[in-house]
């Protein structure tokens, strides 16, 4: 009964094993991703640069049709235009960041939904916006395992600076020159890791697997290590219970493991030990010191 | 003795607006000197000029030699995000920055120099705390504590012992004393002449430029505080551009 209910899903059909590893990979690179994106008050920027990237896919899909190589690309370049460009604005004007990606990043999905309308139909819009993580093919699902093995390699190389940047960002400037190139390298990380979960979730979800993890996260740990580990479980948690109940209920896939993200995250408001609304409620007896 | 700092005619400002305005002279090395002077006088400017957070708009500020991990500094609202999830020992070890760069593990002989720097400061028992709880005079305590790990030749406070208690602040003037001992640069700004008085040889008195500036008792004189209290502010968005920089350029 169990079996049937939980691991028969898998055993038996590839789509799901390949769905599963999809999602895998995805917790384990964009998780720790969001947790950074949290803690710089950029949670909402990970949503813009969702949108950003959908010009490039759409032009790489308006040369090539549902290519994958092709929309990866043009996703990335337009991801990465749209970052340094807000970057280079908000760095060199008085213009704060949000205001300056909330420019960039609207101009960026107007031209995406104009140049899927131009020639898609609405089936490929659908796929654009909400991916299809139950038809992750071969392809897919390296350059998915590709991009994760990148930003966890990339991420342990700019760990320290990030952290610095993120709790004391003058005394990073005053002892290093590694402010700057940290906070590309990051940005470009969230590019990759979109576009790494837009095939799997679609344009409107991605950010999905990255911030809903890292909110969960919060409410149970005070370390960042301790955030990070918390956020990569809870992401693939919700992959693997997101998946079998749109296997047994016939939902989709992709907001089916939103879902339960939500679902999870509406436990840890309530019952977190870190700031949680139970632990607020009933704090107990006040201590001796 | 050399220098350690040469301010050749330096302007630093903000959009064109000067904060210090052609400001010439030297520190020498191993001296401890306290900037004085009226808010809005271009102290903390001129601190950001000197640790290179700030161009200056014409004129040069020369660090005898020393790069970007030699100084540290310690800004006036240290613009730290207190909600980050950072236990005080970590947050402390950053200072072994210039030792242990953005790879290096806090191991072994770097732990001991943590566990002793905390100890100087009097923060021993707080390692695994969150930054986040601490009260503002620990807090200050700990960015102390960073300072010392630092190990840098010239060391920028910038009102340090704004909002501390009387024992914290005594505390950490003697830990200042130490550095001055050692043989480092020391430059503080402070509102507590007093205190200048007591501890501190050499004042440069700010006002935009400099008002007075050598032995802390030539300096800190009522005329020289009037003075001072008199040049501050002058802001004004239709200025013209300087006619000492104009007349420097065509002499170029």
């Amino acid at each position: 009964m169990i079996h049937d209910l939980l691991i028969a899903p898998f055993t038996e059909f590839e789509f799901m094993r390949r769905a599963l590893a999809g999602v895998v990979a995805l917790s384990l690179a964009g998780a720790p991703i969001g947790v950074f994106l949290m803690l710089r008050r950029m949670s909402l920027v990970g949503d813009a640069m969702a949108h950003a990237i959908l010009p490039g896919a759409a032009i790489g899909f308006l040369i090539s049709g549902l290519n994958l190589f092709a929309m990866t690309f043009g996703g990335l370049i337009a991801g990465f235009v749209v970052a340094i460009l807000s970057g280079v604005v908000a760095r060199n004007t008085e213009l704060k960041e949000d205001a300056a990606l909330a420019t960039f990043y609207l101009a960026s999905l107007a031209l995406g939904v104009t140049i899927v309308s131009m020639r898609g139909t609405n089936i490929d819009l659908l796929h654009v916006l909400f991916g299809n993580i139950l038809a992750l093919d071969d392809q897919t699902l390296l350059v998915i395992a590709f991009n994760a093995t990148i930003t966890l390699l990339a991420m342990a190389v700019i760990y320290r600076p990030l952290v610095v940047e993120c709790v004391d960002p003058v005394f990073l400037r005053t002892v290093s020159r590694a402010g700057a190139p940290t906070h590309l390298v990051f940005m470009a990380l969230v590019v990759i890791n979109l576009v790494n979960g837009f095939h799997a979730l679609g344009t409107l979800l991605a950010v999905g697997l990255m911030i809903l993890p890292a909110g969960i996260a919060r409410f149970w740990s005070r370390d960042i290590t301790g955030m990070i580990t918390v956020a990569v479980v809870s992401a693939a948690l919700s992959g693997y219970v997101g998946l079998v109940l749109s296997y047994h209920a016939g939902v989709p896939s992709g907001p089916a493991i939103i879902l339960v993200a939500a679902g999870l995250y509406v436990v840890s408001v309530l019952f977190g030990n870190v700031g949680g609304l139970l632990r607020q409620w009933f704090p107990g007896r006040h201590l001796e010191a | 003795m050399s220098a350690q700092l040469q301010f050749r005619n330096v302007t630093l400002g903000y959009d064109r607006h000067p904060a210090v305005h052609h400001l010439a002279g030297e520190v020498a090395k191993g001296a401890l000197l306290a900037v004085v002077g009226p808010n809005g006088a271009g102290k903390s400017t001129l601190f950001r000029g000197i640790v290179g957070l700030l161009k200056p708009l014409s004129g040069s500020i020369e660090r005898g030699g020393l790069g970007i991990r030699d100084v540290a500094f310690l800004p006036q609202s240290a613009d730290i995000d207190r909600s980050f999830p950072i236990s005080v020992f970590d947050f402390v070890a950053l200072g072994l920055w210039r030792d242990a760069g953005a790879f290096g593990g806090i191991r072994g002989r770097r732990r001991e120099r943590v566990q002793q720097a905390l100890a100087a400061v009097g923060l021993t028992g707080f390692e695994r705390r969150a930054i986040g709880t601490l009260s503002g005079g620990q807090m200050q305590r700990m960015l102390f504590a960073r300072l010392m790990l630092q190990d840098a030749r010239l060391i920028v406070l910038d009102e340090p012992f704004n909002a501390v208690d009387a024992k914290t602040s005594a505390d950490l003037l003697h830990l200042v004393e130490h550095w001055h001992a050692e043989g480092r640069t020391v430059l503080a700004a402070l509102h507590d002449m007093d205190l200048v008085r007591n501890h501190f040889p050499q004042t440069l008195l700010l006002a935009r430029g400099s008002v007075a500036w050598g032995d802390t008792a030539q300096v800190l004189t009522p005329d020289n505080l009037v003075a001072a209290r008199q040049m501050c502010e002058a802001f004004d968005d239709d200025a013209a551009a300087c006619a000492a920089e104009t007349a420097s350029a065509r002499a170029a």
